[in-house]
């Protein structure tokens, strides 16, 4: 059992390869047709038309296309996503820095917006049409409708202008706190680790606004997905068996009908985050948050080609294990789902 | 549910209970900066570096020389160009015959690792700034310093520049943010030989002497910096220690000034300026950028641009007044005339046309043969929309006036200096500034034959020429401001773009902190602020 579950793991991957590959060829052909010039942006203010081609020397761009393209992958075989220009770090490092504080972020919001959203859904599915529902609605509706960054600017605004509650949006962390030593890449995991709550709790209320905003967001369609899903699941026949059995209602409710509206919710849920972790760009802008969706779109406005080339390859590949996992999840709550390539 | 209410209660607890005690360290010697962008590298040599890398290398590394100070009518103070002061050099003489300087270096220099600055080190700096080439190389070169062969270390504390023409901006040169003075022996250890001049290592690191150290440093986030206990080249700084954050947003920025947890921020947009100027919680200081300009241009090679009778139409009705206020909320000063206002030759009488005359700019249209106008497209910089936007909108309406419909197309930021250099753009809003605080160095660039990148126009004119190259060596003052006054004329006359505002360099900080002064880089020096 166990066996056939790693080889259908590993042919899923297999599978993924070619469109990995595609992926590399794509995006080094799609950033070198984008009009403007590099080595014209990063030669800098005085510059010359020497001073320019100096700078496109340095940066390998003299060279044909071909010659680029078998340096880039020869990079990438070494695990080496090449140099960014406008920070002047190799994004590998920008890569595994910025990362873990999207995820962070992303998580944190998903965790919350189901936490909320479920409930939320289930509760309107069963009393349709009530003031329950009604408010769902109204709620869901609103936080969707607000885009992030008016969102955010708000929440900035009472709580930490007005109120005061919240610290400065500054970032993951405050300077005063030191930086955990890195276990996860998660400063809320690794404080935790490290035993240090006062450090804990700094990120946690660093994090709160972000996370509510993103969450606010994508609660919508958890919630109507949810609330869908359960009505379409309780007016089924076997919700109408079980209770004919006398089944308690919580028994019909959750063990029943709930795992069961699961699966089109658990689809959402991949959806949702695979789009929180690229375009959460605005968020991490209002909130000063060092994540990779705003520092893919700054080197995309500065044609810094190798960190947006190395931001899709990193995005494609974590779709790939992303749709895997939720594939894998469908098995475990459905049994009759069959993993396939 | 019962992990949900937990999560929640624990998010909720940890929102409302404040850590008191971390925060609880003095701030008033840490002084906090707000930016929109913050270093991308600490070595200034390196491509890429961008402007803020600008303040990074200007705080870590020392000069042979460096600017006095000068204060305002206003009670502001800036730099003052014309007067040198020792920095790393104790003094220095000119050679009888002008072509070669000696300086003799201060004796108890030392670099952040506690080796002594000697005379090789500044040698080994400024060979490599005039060999990596790109912008330092360039930067060298407005000064007449161009070969390694020109830098001569006599000893360990004598150190000679030989010049290889007589050139008034040498010796100010001299004390730009490219000419550093690097801890070589530092830098050698890790240089390779793909990379000589270890342009890699001393990018990410502080290879520095100057008054401040590099304590932390995370790209794109914060920057740390710790006074240099150590330092001798100046009077001790007041400030211990800087922390500069990046913030993106301008709102926040803001807000965080006002909350009292930023001591000092540049880049606001000018409304918010203009409003907390009002305002009387922080203070506001706004000092005219020497030697720049934001301009109207126009393709003087290409019709319809190309009749010279089509620009001066458009300097007739040219919205100067509205512009100033509506785009720029009144953060700078009204410049018709392309010699900035602390500038050498400025002189706004030299504008030869009057300001919203459209009966004259119509006639000029119908002699220039478009009596029914025409349309073309406008370009901006999207990266400046802020101020750019309203400006251009103002300008189009005007331009509609005399039958010109305009198209406004914006330009991402990192196209821009590529548009800049295709020279193809019909019309469009620009700017310049230059470092270095002379006319003709400005002229140089924006309007000389030898058609840089800056001269987006591609106005080339052997009249013009004769006057910059005439006032960049002239030594007779008289005749030096004449030079000056015709270039100014010529450039009215042919309109290949009409200035129409220099911008404040504002600043917005906190009232207990003192001293602020306006650099030519206009970057911040940490060592003469203060927390009062």
């Amino acid at each position: 059992m166990r066996r056939s579950f790693l080889r259908l793991v590993s042919r899923r991957l297999a599978a993924a390869a070619p469109g990995l590959a595609g992926v590399v060829v794509v995006t080094f052909c799609l950033m070198r047709a984008l009009p403007g010039d590099p080595a014209a942006y990063f030669a800098g203010n005085a510059a010359t038309k020497e001073a320019i081609e100096q700078v496109r020397v340095k940066l390998g761009l003299d060279k044909s296309l071909p010659e680029q393209f078998v340096s880039y992958v020869r990079d990438l075989a070494r695990a080496n996503l090449g140099q960014s220009v406008t920070t002047g770090q190799p994004v590998r490092a920008e890569m595994l820095a910025r990362l873990p504080a999207s995820l962070e972020l992303t998580l944190t919001a998903l965790l919350l917006a189901v936490a909320v959203a479920l409930p939320a859904g289930v509760l309107a599915a069963t009393r349709p049409g009530s003031w329950v529902d009604q408010a769902v609605r109204v709620l869901t509706t609103a936080g969707v409708s607000l885009p992030t960054f008016f969102t955010g600017i708000l929440l900035v605004y009472v709580f930490y202008y007005l109120l005061g509650w919240a610290p400065p949006p500054t970032g993951r962390l405050d300077s005063l706190f030191p930086t955990p030593p890195r276990v996860t890449g998660f400063y809320l995991a690794d404080s935790l680790i490290a035993r240090d709550f006062e450090t804990f709790r700094a990120c946690l209320r660093q994090l709160a606004l972000p996370a509510v905003t993103m969450a606010l967001f994508v609660m919508a369609p958890l919630a109507r997905m949810t609330r869908a899903s359960m009505l379409g699941v309780l007016g089924s026949d076997f919700i109408r068996t079980a209770r004919a059995s006398g089944l308690s209602s919580r028994t019909v409710l959750w063990t029943y009908g709930f795992r069961n509206a699961m699966l089109p919710v658990v689809t959402t849920l991949g959806m949702i985050l695979s789009f929180m972790l690229g375009a959460n760009v605005l968020v991490e802008k209002v909130f000063a948050w060092p994540g990779i969706g705003s520092f893919a779109l700054e080197s995309l406005l500065a044609s810094d080609y190798a960190p947006v080339q190395g931001f899709i390859l990193i995005m494609a590949t974590l779709y790939v294990l992303l749709n895997l996992a939720i594939d894998i999840l469908y098995g475990i709550i459905d049994p009759r789902v069959r993993i396939e390539a | 549910m019962r992990w949900t209410r937990t999560l929640l209660l624990g998010l909720i607890a940890g929102l409302v209970i404040a850590p008191h005690a971390a925060s609880a360290q003095s701030r008033a010697e840490t002084l906090v900066v707000v930016t929109e962008v913050g270093p991308n590298m600490l070595d200034i040599h390196a491509p890429g570096a961008n402007r803020p890398s600008y303040q990074a290398a200007w705080n870590i590394y020392d000069r042979l020389i460096t600017f006095g100070s000068k204060t305002l009518k206003d009670g502001s103070k800036m730099y003052d160009y014309a007067s040198l002061k020792p920095e790393l050099a104790e003094s220095w003489q000119l050679a009888p015959d002008g072509m070669s300087v000696t300086f003799k270096l201060r004796k108890d220099a030392k670099f952040h690792d506690g080796s002594p600055v000697t005379a090789n080190d500044v040698k080994w700096s400024f060979d490599r700034a005039v060999t990596v080439g790109g912008f330092p190389t360039f930067q060298m070169k407005a000064g007449s310093l161009e070969k390694p062969e020109q830098f001569e270390a006599v000893d360990d504390y004598t150190f000679r520049v030989k010049f290889i023409r007589k050139d008034k901006l040498s010796m100010p040169d001299l004390g730009v943010p490219v000419a550093a003075v690097i801890n070589s022996k530092l830098a050698k250890q890790h240089a390779t030989q793909q990379d000589p001049w270890a342009v890699e290592w001393v990018k990410q690191n502080d290879a520095g002497g100057g008054a401040y150290r590099i304590e932390s440093w995370k790209p794109g986030q914060e920057t740390i910096y710790a006074r240099f206990e150590d330092w001798k080249s100046g009077p001790m700084p007041k400030i211990r220690r800087v922390i500069v954050r990046e913030i993106p947003s301008a709102g926040t920025r803001r807000a965080m000034l006002e909350k009292g947890d930023a001591d000092i921020s540049f880049d606001l947009p000018p409304k918010d300026f203009a409003e907390i100027a009002k305002e009387d919680k922080l203070k506001v200081t706004g000092i005219p950028i020497e030697n720049s300009h934001r301009y109207l241009g126009m393709n003087v090679v290409k019709p319809p641009f190309n009749n010279v009778k089509v620009r001066q139409a458009v300097a007739y009705v040219l919205p100067y007044e509205k512009i100033f206020s509506t785009a720029f909320f009144g953060r700078g000063i009204i410049l018709p005339t392309p010699v900035a206002t602390n500038t050498f030759g400025y002189d706004p009488k030299l504008y030869p046309y009057k300001m919203g005359d459209t009966a004259k700019a119509k006639q000029l249209m119908a002699e220039a043969g478009y009596p029914g106008g025409f349309e073309t497209p406008f370009y901006m910089d999207a990266g400046r929309t802020t101020t750019d936007e309203p400006a251009a909108v103002l300008i189009q309406e005007a331009l509609n006036q005399i039958g010109i419909k305009t198209t406004i197309e914006k330009v991402p930021a990192a196209n821009w200096r590529a548009n800049q250099g295709k020279k193809e753009m019909p019309l469009f809003v620009d700017q310049f500034g230059g470092w270095l605080n002379y006319p003709e160095y400005f002229f140089f660039w924006n309007y000389h034959g030898q058609n840089a990148t800056f001269n987006v126009s591609s106005y080339v004119n052997p009249e013009m020429d004769k006057w910059i190259d005439s006032a960049r060596f002239e030594t007779d003052q008289k005749k030096y401001a004449e030079d000056v006054r015709e270039m100014q004329k010529v450039a009215m006359r042919d309109v290949p773009r009409l200035p129409f505002v220099q911008l404040y360099l504002d600043v917005a900080m906190q009232k207990n902190v003192v001293g602020y002064q306006y650099w030519f880089h206009i970057q911040l020096d940490f060592r003469q602020l203060a927390k009062s």
